[in-house]
């Protein structure tokens, strides 16, 4: 019997079509994996199933009856339970309160927290999970919070749980007492919906996987008849539009130095180590990896948003470690950041407001009293409206308005109109449309084969391999191969990127 | 297209001026009033030549201390202290304005930037341990409002007390003919009011530096994008410790000024009996006028207004607290309906921006 059947779930957002008819089942009692890079749509999919979106079109079916989710209330009236990546608990609650929150109606003065315990210790003991119930919440450690989180969901009656990216948070001896657990539900009939995008994880839980890409299903398969170099070019694919070859050879002066950089996060983990590599005039160097392997802090390492332990950064012989974001700016670099909405807009501002954001301080957007110049923005901005083809009303619109297409062309476009020395671009083509794309690629090819050096960070391998003269793999925060990238595939670079290949 | 939408915006306030008069006629009735006498009532009090110049006097130092607000709203920072910062600043511009006599253009504007600095510093404060120790700016302002209120009470009572005369209530020395600004109405000739403040172009003129300071400068620019986008604006090389301490320095300074109308045009010392709530009412007005300085200008009347209105009902028998409701439900309403608008604007223009995308 099936848990869960979905049947033709569509979903867009302005400029993105997050879901198109995705049709798959979900078998009571397995444990089934959900893989896709970031922005294939996993979490949209798991939000619909959830009740915290609806979908456009598609229906679900929950032990083959046919449902309708107005919120996630709904969703666990059918049994169904999510454990969100991110811990909803109070640190100053015990975990028994934290377990009975919002299920007690009486409120918390006539709580019978002794009759609660019962319960929750009959639950435990069935699904073999254990953890205080009465110590406080910030005494536990991360595992044991997950765990908590995992008992809320099934003390609610869940039969289906969703694991949004359970072990991003974990250590390896984590992981391992999860998976413990989660074939002990499994035994218990309990259904396990697994997202990841760790291949390695993922093959050695889940009975079925899933992949997704680009809003779609591209197969489900048995865990035991796929292995992680399948699996990894399933999720890669090679089904976009190939950007063309690059025809200029790079220059010979080094625009960027970089010399043994480290980093470490505020808990002492080692962000990236030993990092050294430079880019000329006219070259794009590409930086494959997977999320999260440090290629994001290596960027706001760069711009100087965060802070390095070790190690050296030259722009133009000019030695920048200890100037801020403004001084690095306005010395030539640009930065078109991997999340344009979060990092590189204000969205409901004008698009004229936007034009100079990360040049506000510059001579170009002042007047000679040393004002804002208004008039510099407009023109700028009708000029970034007409070289990137932006499709907008006028230059007075704010940019929710629109599309994620177009807002991306604005980004790129105010980021190369200044024509800098040094472009930082990272996932500059992410979540837009192909016609968009096309013209990004275009563009930056164009700057390129004028000077321009240009550092890019992809997760779309096709993008990396089409533009890029030279690519570099960071895995676990060191480069682990320097590639050519006339002479490789987008599977042999997954094999880097994942550890496969060294 | 600008000024379709700016009028749509408009209607905000007036929906909750005229929702607000409806549910404050509801209540009216349930106490057995009658609303209409009550309204008409006040209008009449509210709109005699007496009452417009003590609508103005208020209205001066409401307005400032509504810029004071916004300058910190603009960049996402709630400054709650101004209440702490200007009587703070207009107690200690007062004693030290009172112990020196030089002509008076100066001497006025020494008394002024007396009380910016002081009121500046004690605004810096929060911002110092807010980029610092992070703590909430909401906090710390309370929290200086009261440590503010204490050591006012000390310096009033121990220190600046003037011991001339024999003061039934702490007080301090009058400043001299020197340090006061002259009232209006001789210029205005209307002589026959009450003293019409002399403060009123000095508010006037700080409403438009504020204006030209939030949208004219970059650091204005820098301001708004923190405000609604502090990532971007880290992104954009905007330093986000600096700028939180210059926003509450701003602040802070134009906090300062909130006490200068009452102390340079009127009470000319500083006392008990110095008008204190303008802080906090401040806030209210900021809000109403959504951090515009037009907008503010007619919020702080209407609060104006409402206030001096609403002292002839006692007399008639109506409980004056209606007003303090009548604000109360306006503010509540208006922040309501400013988002309903805000959202409308939003999908009216994807509308627009899509139909130029299909053509």
């Amino acid at each position: 019997m099936q848990s869960i059947k979905i049947k033709d779930i569509s979903k867009s957002f302005p400029g993105v079509k997050a879901n198109s008819n995705i049709s798959f089942d979900i078998n009571e009692g397995s444990i089934h994996a959900i893989v896709g890079e970031n922005g294939a749509g996993k979490s949209t999919l798991m939000k619909i199933l959830y009740g915290m979106i609806k979908p456009d079109s598609g229906d679900i079916y929950v032990f083959n009856e046919k449902i309708s989710l107005n919120s996630p209330k709904d969703a666990i009236s059918y049994g169904l339970g999510m454990v969100h990546q991110h811990f909803m608990l109070a640190d100053n609650f015990s975990v028994i309160e934290s377990i009975i929150l919002g299920i007690d109606n009486a409120g918390l003065k006539n709580l019978k927290l002794d009759q609660y315990k019962k319960s929750i210790k009959e639950v435990m003991e069935r699904y073999s999970l254990n953890v205080g119930l009465d110590q406080f919440v910030d005494e536990l450690g991360v595992g044991e919070k997950q765990r908590v989180e995992i008992l809320k969901v099934l003390f609610r009656g869940a039969k289906i749980l969703i694991l949004d990216e359970p072990t991003a948070v974990l250590v390896p001896q984590e992981v391992d007492e999860l998976f413990k657990n989660l074939k002990e539900l499994q035994k218990n009939g309990v259904t396990v919906i697994f997202i990841s995008h760790k291949l390695d994880e993922v093959l050695r839980i889940a009975d079925e996987i899933t992949v997704m890409r680009a809003g779609e299903i591209i197969d489900t398969v048995k865990s035991n008849e796929i292995n992680k170099k399948q699996l990894a070019e399933m999720m890669i694919g090679s089904s976009l539009p190939k950007p063309p070859k690059r025809e200029s050879d790079a220059g010979n002066k080094n625009i960027l130095e970089i010399e043994n950089l480290d980093a470490t996060n505020q808990q002492g983990k080692k962000l990236f180590q030993n990092i050294s590599f430079e880019i000329k005039k006219s070259e794009i160097l590409g930086i494959a990896g997977v999320e999260g392997n440090g290629q994001k802090e290596l960027i706001e390492s760069l711009i100087g948003i965060q802070e390095i332990s070790k190690g050296n950064i030259y722009l133009n012989r000019k030695k920048i470690n200890t100037l801020s974001v403004q001084e690095r700016l306005s010395l030539g670099i640009s930065l078109i950041p991997e999340d344009r909405q979060a990092q590189a807009l204000v969205m409901d501002m004008r698009l004229t407001d936007n034009v100079m954001l990360g040049r506000q301080s510059e001579n170009q957007f002042k007047t000679n009293l040393s004002t804002v110049n208004f008039k510099n923005a407009i023109s700028k901005s009708k000029k970034v409206i007409n070289n990137f083809r932006v499709k907008t009303p006028n230059e007075a619109t704010i940019v929710t308005a629109l599309s994620g297409g177009n807002q991306q062309k604005f980004v790129v476009g105010r980021e190369l109109e200044d024509h800098p020395s040094l472009l930082i671009s990272s996932q500059p083509t992410r979540g837009v449309d192909i016609g968009a794309q096309a013209l990004i690629w275009q563009k930056l090819r164009e700057s390129r084969d004028k000077g321009l050096a240009v550092l890019l960070v992809s997760a779309d391998l096709e993008e990396l391999i089409g533009l890029s003269d030279r690519i570099l793999v960071i895995y676990q925060g060191k480069f682990v191969a320097n590639l050519n990238p006339e002479d490789i595939t987008p599977e042999d670079l997954g094999a880097y990127m994942t550890g496969l290949k060294k | 297209m600008k000024i379709k939408y700016n009028l749509i915006s408009l209607s905000a306030p007036v929906l909750a001026l005229s929702l607000s008069v409806c549910i404050t006629s509801l209540i009216l009735i349930a106490i057995g009033k009658n609303p209409l006498e009550t309204f008409a009532l006040m209008y009449d009090y509210g709109t005699t030549g007496k009452s417009l110049v003590s609508i103005v006097n208020r209205f001066i130092p409401l307005y400032i201390s509504a810029i004071a607000v916004a300058v910190g709203f603009k960049m996402g920072l709630f400054n709650i202290g101004v209440e702490g910062q200007y009587l703070l600043s207009a107690l200690l511009a007062a004693a030290i304005g009172a112990s020196f006599s030089v002509s008076r253009p100066v001497h006025i504007l020494l008394i002024m930037i007396i009380a910016t600095m002081v009121s500046a510093f004690w605004g810096a404060i929060a911002g110092y341990l807010k980029v610092n120790k992070g703590i909430h700016e909401v906090i710390s302002t309370i929290m200086l409002n009261y440590i503010g209120t204490g050591i006012i009470a000390y310096l009033l009572g121990q220190v600046f007390n003037d011991e001339d005369k024999a003061n039934l209530i702490p007080q301090t020395t009058p400043l001299p003919k020197t340090g006061q600004i002259p009232e209006l109405n001789k210029l205005l000739s209307i002589e026959d009011l009450p003293s019409l403040h002399g403060f009123l172009p000095i508010a006037i003129t700080l409403g438009i530096i504020y204006y030209l300071l939030i949208w004219k400068t970059t650091l204005g620019y820098n301001l708004r994008i923190t405000g609604q986008n502090p990532i971007a604006a880290k992104f954009s090389g905007v330093d986000p410790k600096r700028l939180t301490m210059l926003a509450m320095i701003i602040s802070g300074g134009f906090a300062g000024l909130v006490g200068m109308g009452p102390l340079l045009s009127y009470h000319h010392q500083y006392s008990i009996d110095f008008p204190a709530g303008l802080g906090f009412a401040g806030i209210g007005v900021a809000l109403l006028g959504r951090n515009h300085p037009i907008g503010m200008a007619f919020g702080a009347i209407l609060f104006a207004f409402l206030e001096r209105s609403s002292q002839i009902l006692d007399l008639r028998d109506v409980p004056k607290e209606i007003e303090t409701m009548m604000s109360a439900f306006i503010l509540l309403i208006v922040v309501v309906f400013y988002e309903i608008i805000r959202r409308y604007i939003v999908t009216q223009q994807i509308k627009e921006a899509s139909k130029e995308t299909e053509s």
